[in-house]
C-alpha cells in the first residue's frame, strides 16, 4: 500500500474524483452550487474536515477496536465539523447563514467518512492528509465548476460581481431561472462527467 | 429525376470509404435517402413484414401535423389581428416590430375577418421559429452524426416540427435556439441518437425553457402576437377562481381582443389563445386519425390517455372541494383545453419514449391521463400538467413494460409447472 504522496494527492481531483467517478457527495454538491462565494467557502470547509479527519482516523487507527470504528470515526468527524462551524459563523457570518444547514451536513458527506474508513485505517498518518486534502479538492474542484455555470447563467455575475447585466435590470442578458434550480447541478455535472470519460475513456463503466 | 440520380452517383466516390469527405457521409447518405428510396436490401435471414421504415414513418407524423400547423398559423394572426383592430380602435399606441414591418410590406392588413391577412400574419410569427428550430437541432444532429459516423434520419424533422408547435408565438428567437439544442443534446445524443432518448425530445426541450424562462412560456398567461396584450389563458383563468371554473369562461377579459366568452365549442374547434398548435382540438383528432389508420401511433396510448382524464377528473368531481375550482371541472373541457389533445395524440404516441408492450401502453397512457389531470387540478402553481405528465410517463415506460414481460413470464411459469 505504498503509494507517492504526489500520487495520493492529485489523483482525486481528475483521475478518481470524488463525484465524477465515485459519485458521492452529490446531494451538497446540488445544494450550495448556485454561487461561487459559497461554493468555495463549502469546498474549503470539507477540504479541511477532510484532512484533518483522516490525520487523526489515522494516527489513532491501531487503538480503534474493530467493532466500533465506524461510532469513533463519526465522532471524530463530527467534532471537526463543529469547529469549522462555528469557525464560519464567527468569521464569516453572512456566508455561513447561506450555507445554513449544509456545513452540519458534512458530517453526513460519504465522502469524509469514506476517506477515514477505506484510506485512513490503513496507511500511515502523513499519506492520510494528503489524501484528505486531495479528495477535498477533487470534490472543491466539481463544487468550483457547477458554481461557475451556474452563477453566470443563473445571475449573470461572478462572486456577486455582474459580468452581464441582467434584463431587469436594464441590461440584455435574460437569467436562466433552471440555473438557479438545485437539479440544473445534475445537468451540470452529467455533462462534466461525460467530458472527463471522452479525455479519460478507462473511466466508462462496462454496460 | 435521371440527372439529379446521375448527379449523386458521380459524387459518390469522393464521400466513400477513402474518399476526400469521407468524414462527411452521413450527410451525403441523408441527402441521398431523402430524395430516392435506398438502394440496399436486407441481407441475412430477415423476416419483412413491411415495407415501411423510419423515414417513411417519420413523413407520416409530419403530414399528420400539417393541419394543426396551418391552421396554428391561422390562429395566431386572427388572435393578433383582432387585439391589433380594438387597440386602434382605442387609439392605444402599438409597438409594431419586424414581423409587422413584413406584414405590410407585402401588402397585407390586419383585418381578422380576412383570411388571408390572418393566415400571412401567423406564418411571419411561425416561420421564423420554425427555421430557427430546424437550423439549431439539424446542426446539432449532424455534428453528432459526422463525429460518430452515424446516419442523420429524419427524426428530427418530427422534433423540429413539434417543437415549435408547443411553443407561444410570441416567443424570442434565441430562446427556441436555446431550447431545441437542449433538447437534441442532453434528451437524445447523450444516449446515443435517434431512437435510444428515452424522453420525447421536444417535450425535453420545452420543459427545459418552461423552466429557465418560466415568465415568458408557464401558461397561466396567454400570449398573443402584439406588443402589450395579457391576459389569462382558460386554464390560468380557472386557476385562480375560487368558484365557478367553468362559470368564469364565460367572462372571460382580456384586455384587447377576442373578449366574452370562452365557449366549449371555441375551444374545440380551437379559436382560442394559445401556443402555436395546441388549440384545436379538432385538428388533433384529425391526425390521431391518420396516425392510427397508418398504423404509427399507437390508439391504445391514446384511448389510455382518455381514459386517464375521464376517469380522474370524474373522481376529483366527486370528491369536490371547497376552496379550488379546478375540482369541478368536467372531463369534456379537460379534454379541449390546453396542449392535452396535442400532447396525448403527437407527444405521448412518440414509439421511442412509450412503453412498448401492448398493456403496458394502456398502463402508460392511463397514467399520463391521470397525471395530467392531477397536476392541473391539485397543484397550483402549474395551470398545465400534460407536458410534465408525458416526460413523467416517459420516465416510467421501461418500468411499466418491465412489469408487463415480467408478469407475462410468471404466468406462463405457473401454467407450465402443473
Amino acid at each position: 500500500m505504498s503509494q507517492k504522496p504526489v500520487d495520493v494527492l492529485v489523483d482525486p481531483i481528475v483521475n478518481n474524483n470524488p463525484i465524477a467517478l465515485q459519485i458521492l457527495g452529490i446531494c451538497s454538491a446540488l445544494a450550495v452550487t448556485t454561487k461561487m462565494e459559497t461554493s468555495l467557502v463549502m469546498a474549503l470547509a470539507v477540504v479541511s474536515v477532510t484532512a484533518c479527519s483522516n490525520l487523526a482516523v489515522s494516527a489513532i487507527r491501531s487503538y480503534i477496536p474493530s467493532s466500533i470504528r465506524i461510532i469513533v470515526q463519526m465522532t471524530v468527524i463530527a467534532s471537526l465539523v463543529i469547529v469549522v462551524d462555528q469557525f464560519l459563523k464567527a468569521f464569516l457570518f453572512d456566508i455561513s447563514k447561506q450555507l445554513s444547514v449544509f456545513v452540519g451536513l458534512i458530517i453526513t458527506n460519504c465522502i469524509v467518512m469514506g476517506r477515514a474508513e477505506g484510506f485512513a485505517m490503513k496507511n500511515s498518518a502523513g499519506i492520510s492528509f494528503l489524501d484528505g486534502i486531495g479528495n477535498g479538492l477533487g470534490y472543491g474542484f466539481v463544487l468550483v465548476v457547477v458554481a461557475f455555470f451556474r452563477e453566470l447563467f443563473g445571475s449573470g455575475s461572478l462572486f456577486g460581481i455582474t459580468l452581464m447585466e441582467l434584463d431587469r435590470n436594464g441590461g440584455w442578458y435574460a437569467p436562466n431561472g433552471l440555473m438557479l434550480l438545485p437539479p440544473s447541478a445534475f445537468f451540470i455535472i452529467g455533462i462534466m462527467i461525460w467530458v472527463i470519460r471522452l479525455n479519460k475513456p478507462e473511466q466508462i463503466e462496462e454496460a | 429525376m435521371k440527372p439529379l440520380r446521375d448527379a449523386f452517383d458521380r459524387v459518390h466516390p469522393l464521400f466513400a470509404k477513402g474518399g476526400i469527405l469521407e468524414k462527411a457521409y452521413p450527410i451525403y447518405e441523408a441527402t441521398d435517402t431523402f430524395l430516392f428510396t435506398p438502394g440496399e436490401t436486407t441481407e441475412g435471414r430477415t423476416h419483412v413484414r413491411d415495407g415501411i421504415d423510419l423515414k417513411r414513418m417519420m413523413i407520416m407524423v409530419v403530414v399528420a401535423l400539417i393541419p394543426v400547423t396551418l391552421f396554428g398559423m391561422w390562429n395566431t394572426g386572427y388572435q393578433a389581428n383582432t387585439a391589433i383592430v380594438q387597440m386602434t380602435e382605442a387609439d392605444v399606441p402599438i409597438e409594431y416590430d419586424w414581423h409587422n414591418t413584413v406584414h405590410t410590406a407585402i401588402g397585407l392588413g390586419h383585418d381578422p375577418g380576412n383570411f388571408l391577412d390572418n393566415f400571412v400574419y401567423g406564418a411571419i410569427f411561425f416561420i421564423p421559429i420554425y427555421v430557427v428550430c430546424m437550423f439549431v437541432g439539424g446542426h446539432v444532429e449532424m455534428v453528432f452524426s459526422v463525429l460518430r459516423g452515424h446516419e442523420i434520419n429524419e427524426g428530427f424533422l418530427v422534433t423540429g416540427l413539434l417543437f415549435p408547435l408547443t411553443l407561444p408565438a410570441s416567443i424570442p428567437l434565441w430562446q427556441v435556439a436555446v431550447g431545441i439544442a437542449f433538447g437534441v443534446i442532453v434528451a437524445k445524443e447523450v444516449f446515443g441518437g435517434t431512437g435510444r432518448n428515452f424522453l420525447n425530445v421536444a417535450l425535453t426541450s420545452r420543459a427545459f425553457l418552461y423552466f429557465s424562462y418560466a415568465g415568458d412560456i408557464s401558461g397561466d398567461k396567454v400570449w398573443t402576437a402584439v406588443d402589450g396584450f395579457s391576459g389569462a389563458t382558460a386554464l390560468g383563468q380557472m386557476a385562480v377562481v375560487e368558484k365557478g371554473a367553468i362559470e368564469s369562461l364565460s367572462q372571460v377579459q382580456y384586455v384587447w381582443g377576442e373578449t366574452g366568452e370562452i365557449s366549449w365549442m371555441s375551444a374545440f374547434l380551437g379559436t382560442i389563445q394559445g401556443c402555436v398548435g395546441e388549440t384545436s382540438a379538432l385538428l388533433c383528432f384529425v391526425g390521431a386519425l391518420i396516425l392510427i389508420a397508418t398504423g404509427i401511433g399507437s390508439w391504445r396510448i391514446m384511448s389510455g390517455v382518455v381514459l386517464g382524464v375521464i376517469g380522474t377528473s370524474l373522481l376529483l368531481n366527486f370528491v369536490g372541494s371547497e376552496t379550488n375550482a379546478m375540482f369541478e371541472v368536467p372531463f369534456y373541457w379537460h379534454l379541449v383545453i390546453g396542449g392535452l389533445a396535442f400532447g396525448l395524440v403527437f407527444m405521448a404516441t412518440d414509439p421511442v419514449s412509450a412503453s412498448m408492450t401492448q398493456k403496458g401502453k394502456w398502463i402508460y397512457g392511463i397514467l399520463i391521463g391521470f397525471m395530467t389531470v392531477l397536476i392541473r387540478v391539485i397543484n397550483p402553481a402549474f395551470p398545465e400538467g400534460i407536458m410534465l405528465a408525458i416526460l413523467f410517463g416517459n420516465v416510467f415506460a421501461p418500468l411499466i413494460d418491465y412489469f408487463v414481460v415480467q408478469s407475462n413470464v410468471r404466468r406462463r411459469v405457473a401454467r407450465y409447472a402443473s
